[in-house]
């Protein structure tokens, strides 16, 4: 059983970083949430492992105050 | 007495006459004449059982009420002897149709029956009243049940074995000492009220406007779903075909409007022609704007009163699971309380009527708040992502699975339910597992589900000691025949296999090699003597 990988696993991560930020250069806050959210449902759908989402969800909650789900 | 709250009539009935004797037996009494009292009382009186049905108003009440009937329900119907009358008068339904913007095209389409091969369409549109009147019209066929007009619920007091319930009647009123009461009397339940008793849950803040309207024409009998269409722009919509040329148009028109206005005629009118055109010709059926609630009682059973449907749980209605998740509580219900009263199972039994039924309302609640904080972003995140998903939708099939207008309702499994008999053999995942319902198949010239019955089932191939046990421990017994190879593939049934079938046709247990010791004791599970 292999869960949600926490240690680096991918080469080149200047490089997607930038690509990142490019995606959302001039989008307004609410385009920009939509693009985050276009992006999130095309990873979560190939790594297609209901638990390993639910981890890396709950990871991603953790990081805000009191609301952890 | 009867229509003081301005209720539209559908069929004058008449308010029965006050009784004789002041204080009555009765060893059940129905509180509630909708859909769920109906059924309810017509399962129990079908099972023999002296029934006493109090309905408040003495007429059948017209309006814009439930109209999606699934093909459990239908089931249901067929187990009651009225599933032809229903379907006969509905409209038939499987293909949903989701819109969004103003593309011509579905961004994602569904079908309501994706198992073919079974008796019953995954859905009928019909109305309401037309289901209460077939309903009352199988119940005029039983002289053992007793449906009170115009009787309305004064006051219950409950004791360790029985109910004592005032009832009103224009005439004044009377008392009856029942051994169980069964509250199917709506989300404003006077039983709960009585009882002193509450929902727990959330509450949906929005307003929903329903446009009942006769037109004729020629569109599909398909649930046609719209996002944010050009007609009701940032609000969602809903179309469907009900019979006599009705169409329940639904419009979502969001939190601070004025209700009373929304539903004259001069506001409606707009919204109905940008939805179907400027040229097109109807008349007005009933309008009204509703809000919701997803919440459920915390107990159903509380001691001899055992609530059902709307009295017990609410849901939004997308995803048609108020009515239908009331006729499961029927269905759940009806055969454990005739065991019951025959003195074929404990009390106790009603136990698993509170949990299988509060896991079915949690399911129907679950599904139902999904749907409504989909159609209804409360974030701006989650604005965001509902409009992905639509948008991706529209171009990946990955996404269409997330499009959410309201998961229609289905029979809900059990596989935790404390009446299954797990399985000891190894079934491979194939088969249909204790907990989940049995699902309908081709049998002969007919259908598994109809050949079914009201009690215990065992469908078995080839058990040489079959017919014996059967005979000895008072189920029925179906062996497939050659030609029941949809059957045979969908029970996953071999020579020697026997699946045991509970009288509301969920499978209970199952076995590779059956005798007549586990066929007994799984009976007697499913009849709560493990509870």
């Amino acid at each position: 059983m292999t869960g949600l990988i926490t240690e680096p696993n991918i080469a080149g991560v200047d490089d997607i970083y930038e690509r990142l930020i490019a995606m959302h250069a001039d989008a307004s806050t609410e385009e920009s949430l939509k693009l985050a959210a276009r992006l999130n449902l095309i990873l979560i759908n190939h790594i297609g492992d209901p638990a390993v989402v639910a981890e890396a969800i709950t990871l991603a909650a953790q990081r805000r105050k009191g609301k952890p789900r | 007495m009867a229509n003081v709250a301005n209720i539209p009539v559908w069929r004058d009935i008449g308010a029965a006459p006050h009784p004789a004797a002041s204080l009555q037996q009765a060893p059940l009494v129905i509180v509630g004449a909708g859909p769920v009292g109906l059924a309810m009382a017509l399962d129990l009186g079908r099972r023999g059982h002296p029934v006493v049905l109090l309905a408040q108003l003495d007429f059948v009440a017209a309006g814009s009420k439930a109209i999606c009937f699934a093909k459990r329900s239908l089931d249901i119907f067929d187990r009651l002897g009225v599933g032809d009358a229903m379907v006969e008068k509905g409209v038939v339904w499987n293909v949903g149709k989701v819109f969004w913007g103003n593309r011509e095209e579905p961004v994602f389409q569904f079908d309501m029956l994706p198992v073919k091969n079974q008796k019953r369409p995954g859905f009928i549109n019909i109305q309401q009243y037309h289901v209460e009147d077939r309903l009352i019209d199988a119940l005029g066929a039983l002289p053992n049940v007793d449906l009170r007009w115009g009787h309305r619920l004064g006051g219950v007091e409950t004791h360790a074995d029985g109910v004592r319930v005032t009832v009103e009647t224009a005439e004044g009123s009377y008392r009856i000492d029942a051994e169980w009461l069964i509250a199917c009397d709506g989300s404003r339940s006077a039983v709960r009220d009585a009882l002193g008793l509450d929902f727990e849950g959330r509450v949906f803040e929005d307003n929903f406007l329903i446009a009942d309207v006769k037109m004729k024409g020629d569109r599909p009998s398909e649930r046609w779903f719209w996002f944010d269409p050009p007609f009701n722009p940032g609000q969602s919509a809903l179309m469907h075909k009900q019979p006599d040329d009705v169409w329940r148009l639904d419009f979502q028109l969001g939190w601070n409007i004025d209700r009373e206005a929304a539903v004259k005629p001069e506001n409606v009118d707009p919204l109905v022609r940008a939805m179907l055109g400027d040229d097109v010709e109807y008349e007005p059926e009933w309008y009204s704007v509703y809000t919701f609630q997803c919440r459920r009682m915390a107990r159903f059973v509380h001691g001899r009163v055992v609530f059902a449907g709307d009295s017990a749980h609410l849901v939004s209605p997308f995803g048609a699971r108020g009515c239908n998740g009331g006729l499961a509580d029927v269905d759940n219900l009806g055969w454990k309380l005739d065991l019951i009263l025959k003195g074929e199972a404990g009390a106790v039994l009603l136990e698993s009527y509170d949990t299988e039924a509060i896991a079915i309302a949690d399911e129907n609640i679950l599904n139902s708040s999904r749907s409504t904080d989909f159609m209804t972003p409360k974030t701006a995140a989650s604005s965001a992502y509902r409009d992905a998903v639509l948008e991706l939708a529209n171009e990946l099939p990955f996404a269409r699975p997330f499009v959410n207008s309201g998961r229609l309702s289905t029979a809900v499994a059990l596989p935790a339910s404390p009446l299954n008999t797990p399985d000891a053999d190894d079934w491979r995942g194939a088969g249909i597992a204790p907990g989940f319902p049995a699902l309908d198949a081709p049998l002969g010239t007919g259908w598994l589900l109809e050949s079914l019955g009201a009690g215990f089932t065992l469908i078995a191939d080839g058990w040489a000691d079959g017919a014996t046990a059967a005979a000895a421990d008072g189920f029925a017994l179906i062996e497939p025949g050659t030609g029941d190879d949809v059957l045979r593939a969908r029970y996953a049934i071999e020579p020697g296999t026997a699946c045991l079938v509970r009288p509301d046709h969920y499978v209970c247990a199952r076995w590779r090699h059956p005798d007549a010791d586990a066929v007994r004791a799984a009976i007697a599970r499913a009849k709560g003597k493990e509870l």
